[in-house]
């Protein structure tokens, strides 16, 4: 199966994470929101698939480059 | 009427029971709609302030008599028609909301992709072209140029440059701005895809733009504000007072003048500026054919503005080898961060992947920068 790994692509703070670990995405499904020059910002699957890995919490500043998330399909 | 007791209703007229409506929706905006708040409750109370009788807000004595609404060139005589005299009509107001503006913008976005630059630029064209359609409707040369500063979306700009040189315009032309800012994301996305394809949309820009140091940052507003001041003369109370607050915010060493100018000093000015807005708004001044004109031909230099900036990053891309998303040129109009927004979420609409919002906050400052040396353009010219 191919993987893709979502980087952020913009420094910010997590507001919400909304899947976890196991959870059957479609492309364009928001995986978390991002705080970030004062807006909320949605960062959203690239690909359909399953997440395989997501260790995200509310509240956690992320880095240009960090990863979301890992979707396998 | 003579007498110890005056009654407001007695005085109502058709005109101001209009206007009173209107306030009411200024106030349905933006408490229910949540459009602009900040503007639009202080514009419509104050229209509702204004508009029933009697009040006296906005009297002024002209040869001895009073007149309830504002006249230019008159002596101010109520509590909101001295600020506006001596604060709007006097330039402060609108002048220092860029000083805070210039203290919550970053730069960053801009310095880190110069040619971005060239869309802030582009979109004026809008501007320009709503003045000739001005003129071409019968509007004289002082009353083109406010109308057609519109397309920028920006709002103290338009009350700074209709001041100057159409006073007797500064409600409608201060309405359409704001209320304009606060339709972006309304007006703008048909224009964006009726200029692009979905493909074109598509185009995937990668993220990481380049790490600015403080000090291009700090250079930044310094060597700008030279070079724009000596290009176009007019824009100094403008550029000079924009980059001036950015200075503050960005040498590092003035946080407290920065959050001044960025918080308290900006919201008591918003408070003035809605509430003067606002009482302009009377029957007499605002309930006339032109105002409707002005509205419409605002919209028509809005969604050019649009046109004209995706336009121009179509053309940039036929020169460029990493190709830009021509959506990006939407954002050159100076309505910051609406227009950066709609690009951000058109762009991931359109493929999932593209996250536009910092390559779009470039050609948005850009725009506030081209917008107020435009209205400079104008008062060279006319002013």
């Amino acid at each position: 199966m191919a993987q893709e790994n979502v980087e952020f692509p913009i420094t910010g703070k997590i507001t919400s994470v909304n899947v976890k670990a196991g959870d059957a995405v479609k492309e364009g499904d928001v995986l978390c929101l991002l705080e970030s020059m004062k807006m909320e910002n949605p960062i959203l699957a690239p690909v359909g698939g399953t997440v395989t890995k997501i260790e995200l919490s509310a509240g956690q500043v992320v880095e240009v480059g960090d990863l979301v998330a890992i979707i396998e399909y | 009427m003579p007498g110890f007791f005056e009654i407001g209703f007695l005085n109502l007229t058709w005109g101001s029971v209009v206007m009173l409506i209107i306030g009411g929706v200024l106030l349905y905006l933006g408490i229910a709609k949540k459009m602009e708040p900040l503007l639009l409750v202080p514009i419509g109370f104050g229209v509702i302030l204004v508009n029933l009788p009697l009040g006296g807000l906005m009297a002024t004595i002209v040869q001895g008599k009073v007149y309830e609404a504002y006249i230019i060139g008159g002596e101010p005589a109520g509590v909101v028609s001295r600020i506006f005299a001596y604060g709007l009509a006097w330039e402060i107001i609108p002048v220092f909301i860029f000083l805070g503006l210039g203290a919550m913008t970053d730069f960053g976005p801009l310095i880190a992709n110069p040619k971005t630059f060239i869309l802030g630029a582009g979109a004026q064209f809008g501007v320009y072209f709503a003045f000739f359609m001005a003129l071409l409707l019968g509007f004289s040369i002082q009353e083109a140029c406010s109308i057609g500063i519109i397309g920028g979306a920006d709002g103290p700009t338009t009350i700074y440059l209709t001041n100057r040189l159409a006073p007797h315009f500064i409600g409608a032309t201060a309405v359409a701005a704001y209320t304009y800012m606060a339709l972006v994301p309304i007006i703008q996305p048909p224009v964006i895809k009726l200029l692009t394809t979905k493909k074109e949309r598509e185009i995937y820009m990668k993220p990481q733009l380049r790490a600015v140091s403080k000090r291009e940052k700090i250079f930044f507003p310094v060597v700008v504000a030279v070079i724009i001041i000596l290009l176009v003369p007019k824009s100094a109370p403008l550029i000079g007072m924009f980059m001036f607050g950015n200075l503050l915010y960005a040498s590092g060493v003035t946080d407290r003048l920065a959050d001044t100018a960025a918080n308290a000093f900006m919201n008591i000015l918003t408070i003035l500026l809605g509430l003067c807005v606002g009482c302009f708004m009377s029957a007499e001044s605002f309930l006339n054919i032109e105002s409707l004109i002005v509205f419409a031909l605002g919209v028509v230099a809005f969604a050019t503005s649009t046109a004209f900036g995706v336009s121009l990053a179509k053309l940039m891309n036929l020169f460029l080898k990493e190709k830009i998303n021509p959506m990006i040129g939407a954002a050159g109009v100076s309505a910051v961060p609406m227009a950066a927004r709609v690009v951000q979420k058109m762009g991931q609409e359109a493929n999932p992947r593209n996250f536009l919002l910092m390559h779009a906050m470039g050609p948005n400052i850009a725009g506030v920068i081209g917008t107020a040396t435009a209205a400079g353009i104008f008062l060279g010219m006319v002013g």
